[in-house]
């Protein structure tokens, strides 16, 4: 800019800005916003629309099948379906810590990961670490014909119990 | 006999082939050695001259030629067991048993493939802790540190990347347990693990991806940033002289 103004055959008098400089930020910001669009774009192309994973809704059968006040793990979904006098819960056997599968220990009445020996209660309740959060509810109804159906993408509270 | 090898090598120097693969004539001066190196893309990242002191022989003084032999060792087996090893989750596990227990030496390639990246992380930590305590860190070699900070990331990301490959129990927990680290991450940590896995459990996607970068993008990074890592030991002047040395100076 201060080379404009002392050379007078560049002199510019509307504007100190020269032709050169503006269509340098011209270019720079046309590369600047292809850019952002390219990154953004690769980010989209990396998240798959559409994946090949099981249905987070499966049905776990008649009520009927689960005894009050027991804890049934079900191994091809990862949920356990406790049933207690208040009714049916569906609790996430996905440790809340690091993915891990937990396990459902009926001598000590309560859920512990193998991995990192987080402990929780019956209902997901957590009682000791290195997990943060308890485990969660998933939604859990009765469909027409009278078969419990568990929606794995639904958290619910955890106090509210399908009573049937 | 070694005096007519010599003159035949002489003569063979003078010639007009020779001449235009090298450049240059017999390199008999030290002028004309010094070109010889620095003219050469091979032997260019190598330094013309060497303090004596850094080429004094110590325990820990092939830390860094080793990391890089063993990358190379690495590179050789990994390209070998890229030859019978489909990344699909059919395929995977089998192909990893087959190398095993079917395929010609195929338990010494993957054995070895294996090993030696067990053994690359652990002297690359040695390496750095060797840098780190003999204050190798310091200038002139502050920018090759930095480069070797990123050399050591590439190389447990290889690490990681290539424990998935195996696709047993113990790759499906490992990947399960480092990538929910990642969901950790605030505001972004679920979005970057998904885009990881491509999913939201580790499956087909997760393994192609986790191939895809073991053979061919971390390896090329890794290509690159150790070729700029050897060429400023050059340009740094040379490998690390003991702090000692300069202290005596000072």
């Amino acid at each position: 800019m201060s080379d404009d103004k002392t050379n007078p055959a560049q002199a510019n008098t509307d504007s100190d800005v020269s032709r050169r400089d503006f269509l340098n930020e011209i270019t720079l910001g046309a590369l600047g916003v292809a850019g952002l669009g390219g990154a953004a774009l690769t980010c989209q192309f990396f998240s798959p629309k559409v994946l090949f994973e099981p249905s987070a809704t499966f049905r776990a059968g008649n009520p009927d099948l689960y005894p009050v006040n027991s804890v049934t793990f079900l191994q091809d979904q990862l949920v356990y379906i406790v049933r207690t006098e208040a009714g049916f819960y569906a609790v996430s056997a996905v440790c809340t810590h690091l993915g891990c599968i937990t396990q459902w220990k009926p001598e000590a009445n309560m859920i512990v990961c193998p991995c990192h020996g987080s402990k929780f209660e019956p209902n997901g309740k957590k009682i000791g670490g290195p997990a943060t959060n308890s485990q969660p509810h998933y939604a859990i109804n009765l469909t027409a014909d009278g078969e419990l159906e568990v929606d794995k993408q639904q958290i619910i509270k955890a106090d509210k119990a399908l009573k049937v | 006999m070694g005096a007519s090898f010599h003159t035949a090598l002489e003569s063979l120097r003078t010639t007009r082939v020779w001449k235009s693969v090298l450049r240059r004539g017999p390199a008999v001066t030290s002028r004309t050695r010094s070109l010889a190196v620095s003219g050469n893309l091979l032997l260019h990242w190598i330094p013309v001259k060497v303090r004596e002191k850094s080429l004094r022989v110590r325990a820990t003084y092939y830390l860094g030629s080793l990391s890089l032999m063993l990358f190379i060792i690495l590179v050789v087996t990994g390209v070998l067991l890229m030859f019978y090893y489909h990344p699909t989750a059919p395929k995977a596990y089998y192909d990893m048993k087959d190398l095993r227990f079917v395929v010609s030496n195929g338990v010494l390639v993957r054995n070895l493939h294996r090993v030696a990246a067990h053994l690359m992380v652990l002297v690359v930590f040695c390496h750095m802790f060797h840098v780190f305590y003999r204050g190798g860190y310091r200038p002139p070699h502050e920018f090759n540190w930095v480069i070797g900070v990123i050399l050591l990331f590439l190389t447990l990301s290889l690490s990681y990347t290539g424990y998935l490959l195996p696709w047993d129990q113990l790759a499906f927990w490992a990947i399960t347990v480092g990538t929910n680290i990642i969901s950790a991450a605030p505001v972004i940590g679920n979005k970057v693990r998904f885009m990881v896995l491509g999913g939201h459990v580790v499956g087909e996607n997760t393994l192609l991806r986790f191939y895809i970068l073991h053979v061919v993008i971390l390896p090329l990074l890794a290509c690159l940033f150790i070729g700029v890592h050897i060429w400023r030991v050059q340009k740094d002047g040379g490998l690390t002289v003991a702090s000692k040395d300069d202290d005596e100076q000072n």
